[in-house]
């Protein structure tokens, strides 16, 4: 049997050999792991778990060879973002406050990845809780794009979830999870030209995920193909009784109808998102994914979300002022770092301030500031209703259209260390993934075209609440029509 | 409105995090930044808009008022950076 090259492979492919036994889950998993450590230069992963793997690849083999039922993604390698909580494996969150920490239980996504047979390659590389959108403030350190520029100038994967978006990009993950707060996997999979789906608020559990903002959180799959995504969410969504916003509703087979078009849907494009000095080859691209859906039979109509402009600085209040409540509870007594002080408080102080590095520190900061007395009026509620004038403009245009479709980012991979001085310019990258999180739609980016500069650039298709499989559905005719089969050299591999 | 030196040190106080005086400065700077970007929240007219508090309808479920875990001090301790017997230990908070 010839080598396998996992960057060859989708997850719909790799089930396909592994029910035609052309391979086996063994040697597929021998080769992400051989990929994964070639990969290093990349810096994706925080944990690398080969013999976890190879043992979880065994028992797929064994289930299949003895011709009983096999789960849906049974003996697939998959990769995790280290803010999934898993059994008996470092969990860090890309922080050094959680030095050391092994969780004694496992996240219920990742719990219902493994019932469906997956195989673990490791822990991705993120940014540090989840904060940020180029994955440089890992205390693990950034993670590099699998795409240079053209002069070999090593950029950024995006944020948060970049370690996932590289992982899958390399080809040595055939999917990993990511999570997603404001853009976390819309935005790096727009950088490196892959797919990635944010669900409905509430869809996927968020019972062991580390928390964030808990009111924007939701994870879901980063992957090479729509098909994938659609695979890899059934797999993981479903109701939790342990998280109290999980919803209790029946997971549809998503890849059911996946091939049905997008004929006589009505496809929204807003207005507000044509900003003032946009990127012309991004506009250009959201044209082109404008006559891809109407030549293939969908409507397009022009909507308004009056209130978009205001979504960054709402986000920018609400999910600072839910972390800095989510992350009182690291105090160095129960897990992780501790600093000693002289006493309990300067204990905790010594810890917190050791810890934690400075966009947590700034968003802890601000959080408390707008949370705290004399302020909570003036910004934290104010930024409320607004997110409930921002989730009104959703219903609004939603009883227009079906669906969506927007940039994902406004603007391709940068280099490592450009946006590093002024966290506004940073916060920017989220600018058309926030008001999708803020109103707890599903949101996900489609790999659409590659810019001048040779780099990819995604579509971003928003939907209603639930309608997860109308969404994959416009995103595989997306797909279809954009026939995005660049891959970036493997320069990695030196 | 624009924090100083002394206010930074007071959030830095309320949110538990050590802050060296010489930091205090570029935070300050950096807050404010924010700040001033949020601020534009104050030009929407808000008037007879009920703040969010979830972002989908849906009532908290209750579940009956029943033991369904623990009994797993080892489990529990299992991280803990100092511990004692079954339990936490921190530096003295009693006189």
């Amino acid at each position: 049997m010839a080598a396998i090259d996992p960057g060859s492979l989708t997850i719909a492919s790799a089930l396909e050999g592994l029910a035609k036994k052309d391979f086996t889950s063994v040697e597929l998993t021998q080769a992400c792991i051989a990929s994964m450590e070639a990969a290093r230069p990349l810096n994706a992963m925080i944990t690398e778990t080969p013999e976890k793997a190879l043992e979880m690849a065994k028992a797929a083999d064994e289930r299949r060879s003895k011709g009983g039922e096999v789960g849906l993604l049974d003996g697939v390698p998959l990769a995790i973002k280290d803010l999934f909580a898993t059994q008996g494996v470092l969990t860090t969150a890309a922080s050094h406050i959680l030095d050391g920490f092994k969780p004694e239980y496992e996240s219920t996504a990742t719990a219902n990845l493994w019932k469906q047979g997956a195989v673990m390659l490791g822990k991705l590389n993120l940014d540090e809780f989840a904060m940020g959108s180029s994955n440089e403030t890992s205390y693990y350190g950034p993670v590099v794009n699998p795409w240079r520029a053209k002069d070999g100038t090593k950029l950024v994967p995006g944020g948060s979830s970049g370690g996932s978006a590289a992982a899958v990009a390399a080809g040595f993950a055939l999917g990993a999870t990511g999570t997603d707060t404001g853009g976390s996997i819309r935005q790096p999979a727009s950088l490196c030209g892959i797919t990635g789906i944010k669900p409905t608020y509430g869809r996927v559990s968020r019972w062991g995920i580390v928390a964030f903002a808990s009111s924007l959180d939701q994870a879901g799959p980063m992957t090479r193909t729509v098909r994938d995504s659609a695979l890899m969410l059934r797999a993981m969504a479903g109701f939790d009784p342990k998280d109290s916003t999980s919803v209790d509703r029946p997971v549809p087979d998503y890849v059911a109808n996946l091939d049905g078009g997008v004929k006589g849907m009505r496809i929204g494009i807003p207005r507000e998102y044509r900003m003032d000095g946009m990127d012309a080859e991004i506009v250009a691209l959201w044209e082109q994914g404008k006559q891809w859906l109407r030549d293939a039979g969908a409507e397009i109509v022009d909507i308004s979300l009056p209130h978009t402009h205001y979504a960054l600085a709402t986000y920018y209040i609400v999910a600072p002022a839910e972390a800095s409540s989510n992350l009182a509870r690291y105090d160095g007594v129960r897990y992780g770092l501790r600093v000693p002080g002289k006493d309990l408080n300067e204990m905790y102080e010594n810890t917190r301030g050791a810890g934690f590095g400075r966009e947590v520190q700034r968003r802890i900061m601000i959080g408390t500031y707008v949370l705290s007395a004399g302020y909570y009026d003036a910004y934290y509620t104010k930024a409320q209703k607004v997110r409930t004038l921002i989730k009104k403009d959703f219903e609004q245009a939603f009883q227009r259209v079906d669906a969506i479709l927007t940039p994902t980012a406004p603007n391709a991979a940068f280099p490592i260390g450009m946006k590093n001085d002024d966290p506004v310019m940073m916060y920017l990258n989220d600018v058309f993934t926030v008001p999708t999180s803020l109103a707890g739609l599903p949101g996900m980016s489609v790999p659409a075209g590659l810019n001048s500069a040779g780099l990819p650039l995604g579509l971003q298709l928003i939907g209603k609440p639930f309608e997860e499989a109308q969404l994959l559905r416009v995103g595989q005719t997306l797909e279809k029509a954009a026939n995005f089969t660049a891959k970036p050299t493997a320069w990695w591999r030196s | 409105m624009s924090l100083d030196k002394a206010a930074v040190a007071k959030i830095a106080k309320l949110a538990r995090l050590k802050m060296e005086p010489d930091r205090q400065e570029a935070m300050a700077s950096e807050l404010n930044r924010i700040l001033s970007f949020v601020e534009e929240l104050q030009a929407v007219n808000t008037d007879n808009v009920q703040p969010m508090t979830s972002v989908a309808p849906m009532k908290l479920r209750q579940r009956e008022d029943a033991v369904t875990d623990g009994g797993k001090p080892e489990a529990v301790l299992k991280n803990a950076p100092q511990r004692q017997g079954d339990f936490y230990t921190v530096p003295k908070v009693i006189e």
